[in-house]
């Protein structure tokens, strides 16, 4: 599913942290989200599913399409909206009650929906599979998925939001929290994934941008204190290579602030 | 001071120290100290607190004249809060000592079984009905308390999130953790006074007492709990399109219940042993009274402790001690079952 955004302004109460924010992202591809720390990517990547809101006093202006549909239109429910979006956070965040078969299974599970035994399990081998996690964990499905390693927690993380079948992933620095040989997992695993879902991700990590993404989006603030915007968004490759905007060459080569 | 002046160049990482034991040599020599001041005649407090204070200024000292300040100091802090920890502690065994010697020889099967009905004198009996009653008062108590203090915790952590109806809340429950136990016990009395009649006294409006002391504990203690949960997790059940109310139904209090329940049965253990509230709102009875809703008194064993006091005979003191003794024993039991359910509902780690 394909993402347009025209003209967003998102606000926390009177604070309004990203200004104008209009960007087109194809379906079936992985965008990037660069900048500098507080510049608002976690922000904006929020709004896309509808959990800005969660905050009390937070809300957007502008307008938010995916597939077509204005997710902030009038009689569009946020949880159907999740339903279809899924997020992986910053840090890893497995249900710490929940066994690693449950917490793939998590968004079955707190919607009560009754599924058979059989489907079940082929729910949670699938979605272990699609996240590179399942001959990791598959004799020990029953254990608390907190006892896994931080990567292994991620990806089960990952598992549990793609068990729930999204047409979009949306991953805040999911690798930030992660060693180096974790993080190759996942960016294998988000190239693989790349086939079936429209991936945008917020990453720390210029490399990793460039390694992973098709497209980039460069955010920075104008001054401190001003609401954070969008300089340019471009394909990666050009991004890096000839970036339209001097303030986007100055940040991806390290010359900055 | 003697210390040599440490080159700049090379700083002195060692120094000298006091010998191995030496906390053990001046503890003899004060307690030699303290029992030198009993045989002068000191009474046996004079003379404790001559040997503790001799330990808390001869241990200090002999660090400052050998190691150094820093370790002089940390000797005397250390010291401070061990004395601290023993003046909170040694009444509390004193206190567990003194209920169960005394308790444990009215403790027997015939008190445990027999209720005061028709007992004069030194007759035997027991308090059973008193029993009886605490676990039907205090029932009561808790069938209120917990739905209301928990959906009220919920309310507060969940939805009020500060608006104005949330901090009106937060301050009533404030307000009502501070109301004397008697005057809740008095709201009570008066309360059924108005509704069924004058001078009405049961177990029903028992349960309405404790349960205005009950209720802002249950509250306070279960939005710890809920706060413990950490947003993260909330989000992530938001992210995977559950909505609000079973995120906290199916994940929250799941992730919770050990610590809402222990506080819970904490809760209980507190106002399980309440008098004066429970004197005045469901009175005394000498009889079993197994109907909370009548109108007849309901005994209770902090009251059964009470009016065998009052009695003041050499049995009505036997039977007071052996109704402490119950009395701690349940508040035991509720602390232990608190304790395992906390452990049992713990999320695991699986490490
Ligand atoms: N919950 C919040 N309430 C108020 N302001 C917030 C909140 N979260 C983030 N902000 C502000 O919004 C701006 C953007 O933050 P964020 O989106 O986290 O930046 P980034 O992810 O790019 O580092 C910052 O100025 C930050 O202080
Ligand atoms: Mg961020």
């Amino acid at each position: 599913m394909s993402i347009q955004v025209k003209d967003a302004s998102i606000f926390y109460g009177d604070f309004k942290a990203v200004e104008d924010v209009s960007m087109s992202i194809k379906p079936k591809s992985v965008t990037a989200f660069i900048g500098p720390s507080g510049c608002g990517k976690s922000t904006f990547l929020r709004t896309l599913n509808r959990m800005h809101e969660v905050i009390p006093g937070a809300y957007v202006e502008g307008k938010i399409q995916i597939a077509g549909q204005d997710i902030y239109g009038p009689n569009v429910d946020p949880v159907a909206v999740r339903r279809k979006v899924g997020m992986v956070f910053q840090r890893p965040n497995p249900f710490p009650t929940m066994s690693i078969y449950d917490n793939v299974l998590a968004g079955n599970k707190l919607n009560s929906k009754r599924i058979k035994k059989s489907e079940a399990d082929s729910i949670v081998e699938g979605a272990l599979r699609g996240a590179n996690l399942w001959n990791e964990v598959k004799d020990r499905l029953g254990k608390p998925g907190m006892g896994l390693s931080g990567g292994q927690q991620q990806r089960l993380c990952i598992a549990r939001a793609i068990a729930v079948q999204p047409e979009v992933l949306l991953m805040d620095e999911p690798c930030s929290a992660l060693d180096p040989i974790s993080t190759a997992a996942i960016e294998d695993l988000i190239h693989e994934l790349k086939s079936d879902y429209t991936i945008v991700i917020v990453t720390h990590n210029m490399q990793q941008a460039a390694r992973v993404s098709d497209d980039t989006g460069f955010f920075n603030l104008k001054a401190a204190g001003q609401p954070g915007h969008l300089v340019e968004f471009n394909p990666t490759k050009q991004m890096f290579t000839k970036p339209d905007n001097p303030d986007t060459e100055a940040y991806i080569s390290g010359r900055f602030g | 001071m003697t210390n040599t002046e440490p080159s700049l160049n090379e700083p002195q990482l060692s120094h000298a120290t006091l010998p191995r034991g030496a906390q053990w040599l001046v503890g003899v020599a004060a307690v030699a100290l303290g029992g030198l001041a009993l045989v002068l005649g000191v009474g046996i407090v004079g003379a404790a607190v001559i040997a503790l204070l001799g330990f808390l200024i001869g241990y200090p000292l002999w660090a400052l004249l050998v190691e150094n300040r820093r370790s002089a100091t940390d000797k005397l802090v250390t010291g401070l809060v061990w004395t601290a920890f023993a003046v909170a502690v040694i009444p509390l065994i004193w206190l567990v000592y003194t209920v169960v010697s005394r308790g444990a020889a009215t403790l027997s099967p015939e008190f445990l079984t027999y209720s005061m009905r028709s007992v004069t004198g030194d007759e035997q009996g027991g308090l059973y009905h008193a029993l009886i009653g605490t676990l039907i008062v205090t029932g009561i108590a808790a069938v209120i308390s917990i739905p209301i203090g928990i959906m009220t915790a919920i309310y507060l952590i969940e939805y009020g999130k500060g608006n104005r109806l949330a901090k009106t809340i937060t301050f009533l429950v404030d307000v009502m953790t501070g109301i004397p136990s008697i005057v809740a016990g008095l709201f009570a009395f008066a309360l059924f006074t108005l509704l069924v009649g004058p001078g009405t006294r049961f177990g029903f409006g028992g349960g309405i007492a404790l349960s205005l002391l009950m209720i802002p504990t249950v509250v306070r203690s279960t939005e710890e709990m809920l706060k413990l949960v950490p947003d993260d997790l909330r989000e992530a059940a938001y992210a995977l399109g559950v909505p609000k109310w079973r995120t906290i139904t199916k994940m929250v209090l799941p992730t919770a219940i050990g610590g809402i329940v222990t506080g819970v049965v904490l809760s209980i253990s507190r106002v399980i042993g309440e008098t004066a509230p429970l004197l005045v709102a469901s009175g005394f009875n000498p009889n079993l009274n197994t109907s909370a809703f009548d109108d007849s008194p309901m005994m209770t064993v902090p009251v059964f402790i009470y009016t065998q006091l009052s009695e003041a005979t050499a049995k009505g003191v036997e039977y007071a001690w052996g109704g402490a003794l119950v009395l701690f024993i349940l508040v035991m039991v509720l602390n232990l079952i608190a304790r395992i359910v906390g452990t049992i509902f713990a999320p695991k780690t699986g490490r």
